[in-house]
């Protein structure tokens, strides 16, 4: 099975297993990482689930979405490397994927 | 330790395994609650989220497992009591435990209410037939998607947001639908005029008969069976099934016998505390201090659950509170996406930007002192995204520059 480790802002690291096709923010929620909230349930609605992909897996996690971008532009904390994590599905490619989380989601 | 400290070694109870309930109890142990934490939820299932109810598990696209707020081993994994189909009957304050259906008494330190609201419901004749539905939990949502069939005559009670989003849902299921509204107007409690006026018409579009300033007297049946919906005006539609969502009542029973004031929603304060230090009250049962609007409301919606969790759980761990925040929600209605931030106070000024026929605009409201106060949003994340963003701030947005689409959102806030 796929693995995401996602690293908190204070550097804790989180290493979870995700079932291919679930989102990366549902396997935070589900296991309890601290600062992914996912309050809308991974619809891209709500834009609490914000992570900065590790730039050694930016060409492979590709680009936001549409809906996606808009929802991130206003985002005080935006960075280039950005992405609402409920719009990423854990797959064999992305098998060690790395997430870096900001301080908080709001 | 303080005489007024938390001591995190304590025992919190909620009553209620609803969102509110469910977030609070992850974030305590998140943030370093080491005490007994125990849910007491009346229904028999795990904190589940609600929304999808009337939308992707209506629609047959998601099953009751994966609407779960955490998976099942997340509990016993943090040592989080979860007591299911368990029925508070009291709450003893000076004993400090709540007593539940059976006699036994569950000890608290520190007790959160967080009992939701339920079902308003609709007395005239003939609403204990067969075939007379409601929707609030994942057994009603299952009864409603186990009758839905190609033209099955439904009819709507209640054009709010659940209402409406269960109208789409039954629809794109090649149901007939008939909404039937008592107001002038769709979604009268939550929107604006103009953004009424654009969801009558796109349901209406999408083949949804929509009844307005239409009330029900009665519902009429054969051999216990719904047949018919009667309207006041003498007018009666044939229908197979009915479906109620006419709002909610806060869930205030508990809270009022032990004496905490309540005034439609339990009264809490900005960090989510009654009136009893060692009580708290979360989520769609409380009524709130709203800081954009500098007044008391009873919000329903995600945000607001999420939001009194955080402030519980910071408050009892003695972390800072979180931001104040626009409140905010969002509903899907066939392909529309509503999303709604902050509040329509009648002396602001609407402003449109982005044009209604395309399907993608958003209804400004900007005070009179030129303060952006609300947004509604039609397929249009970006203007949420904005608005969101400074009616948070309090920015002040020219209505000149919002309804410019030359001005992009990121200039049109002035200092």
């Amino acid at each position: 099975m796929p693995t995401i480790k996602f690293v908190e802002h204070n550097g804790t690291e989180h290493t979870v297993e995700v079932p291919e096709g679930t989102s990366a923010m549902q396997a935070a929620v589900n296991a309890g990482v601290p600062g992914i909230d996912g309050d809308c349930g991974g619809i891209c609605a709500c834009a609490t689930c914000h992570v900065y992909v590790d730039e050694a897996w930016t060409a492979k996690t590709g680009g936001r979405g549409e809906q996606e971008e808009s929802m991130l532009t206003f985002s005080p904390i935006l960075e280039p490397s950005s992405r609402l994590c409920c719009q990423i599905q854990a797959s064999r490619d992305l098998d060690g994927l790395v997430l870096r989380l900001p301080v908080g989601q709001h | 330790m303080q005489a007024n400290a938390i001591d995190p070694a304590g025992r919190v109870v909620l009553v209620g395994a609803g969102h509110a309930a469910g977030t609070a109890a992850a974030l305590l142990r998140q943030y370093g609650w080491t005490g007994p934490i125990t849910l007491l939820g009346a229904e028999a299932r795990a904190p589940y989220q609600r929304p999808p109810l009337s939308k992707a598990l209506l629609l047959g696209k998601l099953q009751p497992e994966e609407l779960l707020l955490k998976p099942l081993d997340f509990y016993a994994q943090k040592q989080v009591g979860l007591r299911t189909g368990c029925r508070v009957l009291a709450i003893e304050r000076a004993a400090r435990h709540v007593q539940l259906a059976g006699g036994e008494t569950v000890p608290y330190d520190h007790l959160v209410l967080a009992t939701g609201a339920r079902l308003r419901p609709l007395v005239v004749p003939g609403s204990d037939l067969a075939g007379v539905l409601s929707l609030r939990t994942v057994d009603d949502a299952l009864a409603l998607r186990g009758r839905m069939r190609e033209g099955l005559r439904v009819a709507v009670v209640g054009g709010g947001y659940i209402g409406l989003e269960a109208a789409a849902s039954a629809r794109q299921l090649g149901a007939e639908v008939r909404v039937i509204e008592r107001e002038p107007r769709l979604m009268a409690r939550v929107a604006s005029g103009e953004l009424s006026e654009f969801v009558a018409g796109y349901a209406r579009s999408r083949g949804v008969q929509v009844e307005l300033g239409a009330t029900v007297s009665a519902f009429g049946g054969e051999d216990g069976r719904l047949r018919s919906v009667q309207l006041a005006d003498g007018r009666t539609f044939d229908c197979d099934l009915a479906l109620v969502g006419i709002g909610v009542v806060a869930e205030q029973q508990l809270a009022q016998d032990a004496g905490l004031p309540c005034e439609d929603g339990v009264l809490v304060d900005e960090q989510a505390a009654t009136s009893d230090p060692h009580v708290s009250a979360i989520g769609d049962c409380t009524r709130r201090p709203v800081a954009l609007v500098g007044a008391a409301m009873r919000l329903e919606s995600v945000h607001n659950a999420v939001e009194q969790a955080k402030q519980v759980a910071a408050r009892l761990c003695g972390r800072p509170q979180p931001a104040a925040e626009a409140p905010w929600t969002w509903s899907d209605q066939f392909d529309l996406r509503l999303q709604v931030a902050g509040f329509v106070a009648p002396e602001d000024e609407a402003v449109l930007r982005g044009d209604p026929a395309s399907g993608r605009f958003a209804i400004f409201r900007v005070s009179p002192q030129g303060v952006l106060r609300a947004v509604e949003a039609v397929n249009a994340p970006l203007d949420f995204a904005f608005a969101r963003m400074a009616i948070g701030q309090r920015l002040r947005t020219p209505p000149a520059r919002l309804r410019d689409p030359a001005v992009p959102l990121k200039e049109v806030a002035v200092a």
